[in-house]
C-alpha cells in the first residue's frame, strides 16, 4: 500500500494507461510543460514526448473536435479541461460529435475518449469557475458521466474510463485533489457503472456524489450519535445511473434523500427522482427529498458561497425531518 | 451584382493527363451531377425528406481534390456531402439508400442527407453544423502524424481533406484549426468551396477580406486560389498540396471559386441571387467545360462520353431501385449504436 494524494492517483492512472497502450494520449491547456493546472499530468511530457502529452492552444471547441477525429481514426485521447467550466466552449463538439456521432453514423465509428478535469464549487472562485456541468451534459445521448470522490476510486475509475470505447465525461472536484488514500500496489480497475455503498444502513438512503459524499459522511456522525442508521451511496456513475444498487437500497430503507452540488433545476437529483417515481414509487414511504445547490450563479463572497451549496448540518436536519414523518 | 472576382488562369498544358485518368475525373463528376439530379427529382416527388443540399456546379472541386487522394486518405465534409462521399468511393446505392432512410444506407438510415459516414472508405462524415467538421478532420490528420512520429510507423503518411464553404471561413473553428495545423505541420488540405453565398448571405457582406486564400498567410501556411469550375486546375493544386502534406511539410488552404447551380437546399426559394450572376456561372459548367477539353485534346470521342453518361445513369437507376427495395431499420434496433458495445 502507498499513501497517495488524489491528483497523484489520477496521474498514476494516466501514466499506467499510456505505458500500457501507445494509442492513449493527453491533450489540453497546459497539460505538458506546465504539468496541468492541478499537476495531474506533471512530468508526463518528459516521459512520453510532446505529441503524446500535447499542449494545445486555448481553443476548447476545436481541440475537443480534434480529439473526436483522433478517436474516430483509432487513437484514445484524454482531454483535460483545465476547469470543466471551460467545456461550455466545447459544448457542440461534446454533444454533437462525441455524444451523438456513433449513433448518427449508424455504428460506423466509435469514439473512445475521456474528458476529465476539475469541476464543482471551490473556494471563492467566482461563478464561471464554479460550474457543475454534469447536469448540463446529462441529456446528451451517448455520453457516460462519472464523478470520482476519493483517491482510490479516482485511479480505478480513470483507468476504466480510458479503456472504455465510449466518450466518458470524468468529473474530478477542485477541492478533493489533496485527499489521500492507501492505494494497492497492484493494478486495479473499478467499474464505471457501479455505485458505491459507502456506509450501509437501514433507516434512509442518501444518494450523493463527488464532494457532497464527504459532506454527507460528516452528517452521518451527528446522525449516528442520535441513533440513526443511514445508508450512504456514492452514485459514481451519473449516467447511466446504477439502479440495481439504488433500487436494492430503497427496497430496504423506503426513504431517499438526494444530496448534490449541482443546481436544483434540471439537476442530477431531478433525474433521479423522476426515475425513482418511474421504477420504485410503491417502495417509498415518504416523498424523495432533494438537497441541491441554490439556483444562482455561485457568488464570490465566502459566506454567500457557503449558503449556496449544501452543508452537513442541513443534511442532518433533513434526515431527521424525514424520519420524523410517520407513515 | 457585386463585381465578380477574376478567376485565376490555368494552363492545362502544364498538367498533362492520360486518357484513363481523365475518364476517372469525367466519370466522377458525371456521377455527382446525375446523382444530385435524381435526388432533386425524388425530393420533389415526396420520396426523400429533411434538408437536402445539392452539389450541382461544384463537381470539379470534389473530383479534383478527392481523386488526387489515395484510398487510405481521409475525407471530411459538411451538410452538402453526397458528392464528396461518392468521390471517396462510397457506392451510390448506399448513399441513395441513406437518403431513403434505409438500413442499407451508409449510415444505416440513422444519419440522413447531412450525415453520411463510411469507415470503410475513410469518409469521416457529413457534419451538419458550420465548421464542426474541420476539427474532426484535424484530428484525423493529427492521428497520421502521431502514428508516424510518436509511434514510429513509417507508412503513416495519410492525408486528410477537409471541405467547407465560404460562410465557414468566418467561424472560429476555421481559424483555430488553421493555427493548430500549421503549428504542428499536420497533413491536411483545407478546401474552401467558395460558392459566394451562405444561404442568403452574400460572401462580401459577411467578411472583411473576401479573398479567403489570403487568410492562410497569417498562419505561415500556403494559400492558393483556384478556378473551382476547372477540374484540371483543382486537380493540379490538390496534387501539389497532397504531396506537400504527405512529405510532412504541413497543410494548405485551397480556395476554390465555384458556384452552386441550385438553391442552398431544396427548401430554399433562392430569391437573392441575380439572374445575370447565375448566367455567368452556368456558362462555366465544369462538366461541359471538361467535355470540351477532352474532345479538343482528342482523349475521347462524343460517343465515348455518351456511353459513360448512359452507364452512370443506369447505375443511378440501379441505386434507386436498390434504395427503394431496401428494408427500413428494424424498430427493435432503435437504441442500437448509442454505445460502442451495441
Amino acid at each position: 500500500m502507498a499513501e497517495t494524494l488524489m491528483f497523484n492517483a489520477l496521474r498514476e492512472a494516466i501514466d499506467e494507461e499510456m505505458a500500457r497502450d501507445e494509442t492513449v494520449f493527453v491533450l489540453g491547456e497546459d497539460v505538458g510543460h506546465y504539468g496541468g493546472s492541478y499537476k495531474v499530468t506533471k512530468d508526463l511530457h518528459q516521459k512520453y514526448g510532446d505529441l503524446r502529452v500535447l499542449d494545445t492552444p486555448i481553443a476548447e471547441n476545436s481541440f475537443t473536435g480534434m480529439a473526436v477525429g483522433a478517436a474516430m481514426t483509432g487513437l484514445r485521447p484524454i482531454i483535460e479541461g483545465m476547469n470543466m467550466g471551460f467545456l461550455l466552449l466545447a459544448f457542440n463538439q461534446i454533444a454533437n460529435n462525441a455524444g451523438m456521432l456513433r449513433y448518427t453514423s449508424g455504428g460506423n465509428f466509435k469514439i473512445p475518449m475521456v474528458i476529465r478535469g476539475p469541476g464543482g464549487v471551490g473556494r471563492q472562485l467566482g461563478a464561471e469557475h464554479s460550474q457543475r456541468l454534469e447536469a448540463y451534459f446529462q441529456a446528451v445521448p451517448g455520453l457516460k458521466i462519472v464523478a470520482c470522490s476519493t483517491a482510490y476510486n479516482a485511479k480505478g475509475l480513470l483507468k476504466a474510463a480510458i479503456r472504455d470505447d465510449n466518450p466518458v465525461l470524468f468529473f474530478e472536484h477542485v477541492l478533493l485533489y489533496n485527499l489521500k488514500d492507501d492505494l494497492p500496489n497492484h493494478e486495479y480497475i473499478l467499474p464505471l457503472d457501479k455505485a458505491e455503498v459507502v456506509r450501509p444502513g437501514k433507516d434512509v438512503t442518501i444518494l450523493t456524489y463527488s464532494r457532497m459524499r464527504h459532506h454527507v459522511m460528516q452528517a452521518t456522525k451527528g446522525l449516528e450519535a442520535k441513533g440513526i442508521d443511514p445508508e450512504v451511496i456514492d452514485l459514481i456513475s451519473l449516467k447511466p445511473l446504477d439502479f440495481e444498487t439504488i433500487g436494492a437500497s430503497i427496497r430496504k430503507t423506503h426513504r431517499v434523500i438526494v444530496v448534490e452540488e449541482c443546481m436544483k433545476t434540471g439537476g442530477i437529483g431531478a433525474e433521479i427522482i423522476a426515475s425513482i417515481n418511474d421504477r420504485l414509487f410503491d417502495e417509498l414511504d415518504a416523498p424523495v427529498l432533494r438537497l441541491s445547490s441554490q439556483d444562482i450563479p455561485t457568488p464570490y463572497n465566502g459566506k454567500l458561497e457557503s449558503l449556496t451549496i449544501v452543508q452537513p448540518k442541513q443534511i442532518e436536519a433533513a434526515v431527521e425531518k424525514m424520519l420524523a414523518l410517520k407513515v | 451584382m457585386v463585381q465578380e472576382r477574376t478567376l485565376p488562369q490555368f494552363q492545362a498544358a502544364i498538367a498533362p493527363i492520360t486518357a484513363a485518368d481523365a475518364l476517372v475525373l469525367y466519370e466522377d463528376m458525371t456521377l455527382g451531377r446525375l446523382f444530385e439530379d435524381k435526388c432533386a427529382e425524388m425530393y420533389y416527388r415526396g420520396k426523400m425528406f429533411g434538408f437536402v443540399h445539392l452539389y450541382n456546379g461544384q463537381e470539379a472541386v470534389s473530383t479534383g481534390v478527392i481523386k488526387s487522394l489515395r484510398s487510405d486518405d481521409y475525407v471530411c465534409s459538411t451538410y452538402r456531402d453526397h458528392v464528396h462521399a461518392l468521390s471517396a468511393g462510397v457506392p451510390a446505392r448506399n448513399v441513395m439508400a441513406e437518403l431513403f432512410g434505409k438500413e442499407t444506407g451508409c449510415s444505416r438510415g440513422r444519419g440522413g442527407s447531412m450525415h453520411l459516414f463510411s469507415s470503410e472508405h475513410n469518409m469521416l462524415g457529413g457534419f451538419a453544423f458550420i465548421g464542426e467538421g474541420i476539427p474532426v478532420a484535424l484530428g484525423a490528420a493529427f492521428q497520421s502524424r502521431y502514428r508516424r512520429d510518436a509511434l514510429g510507423q513509417a507508412g503513416a503518411d495519410q492525408v486528410t481533406a477537409s471541405f467547407f464553404g465560404d460562410g465557414t471561413s468566418n467561424n472560429g473553428q476555421f481559424f483555430e484549426c488553421l493555427n493548430m495545423a500549421a503549428l504542428w505541420k499536420l497533413p491536411i488540405l483545407f478546401v474552401v468551396e467558395n460558392n459566394k453565398w451562405a444561404i442568403g448571405m452574400a460572401h462580401e457582406r459577411a467578411t472583411s477580406q473576401p479573398e479567403i486564400y489570403r487568410k492562410a498567410s497569417v498562419f505561415g501556411m500556403p494559400g492558393v486560389e483556384v478556378d473551382g469550375m476547372d477540374v484540371m486546375a483543382v486537380r493540379t493544386v490538390a496534387q501539389e498540396a497532397v504531396a506537400r502534406a504527405r512529405a510532412g511539410e504541413g497543410p494548405t488552404l485551397i480556395e476554390c471559386l465555384t458556384y452552386r447551380f441550385r438553391g442552398h437546399s431544396l427548401a430554399d426559394p433562392d430569391e437573392l441571387r441575380s439572374k445575370s450572376e447565375k448566367e455567368v456561372w452556368l456558362a462555366r459548367d465544369p462538366i461541359k467545360r471538361f467535355e470540351a477539353y477532352l474532345l479538343e485534346q482528342k482523349l475521347v470521342s462524343e460517343g465515348d462520353l455518351k456511353d459513360i453518361r448512359d452507364r452512370i445513369q443506369a447505375s443511378i437507376d440501379e441505386a434507386l431501385t436498390f434504395a427503394e427495395g431496401s428494408p427500413e431499420p428494424n424498430p427493435v434496433d432503435l437504441y442500437k449504436y448509442i454505445f460502442a458495445e451495441d
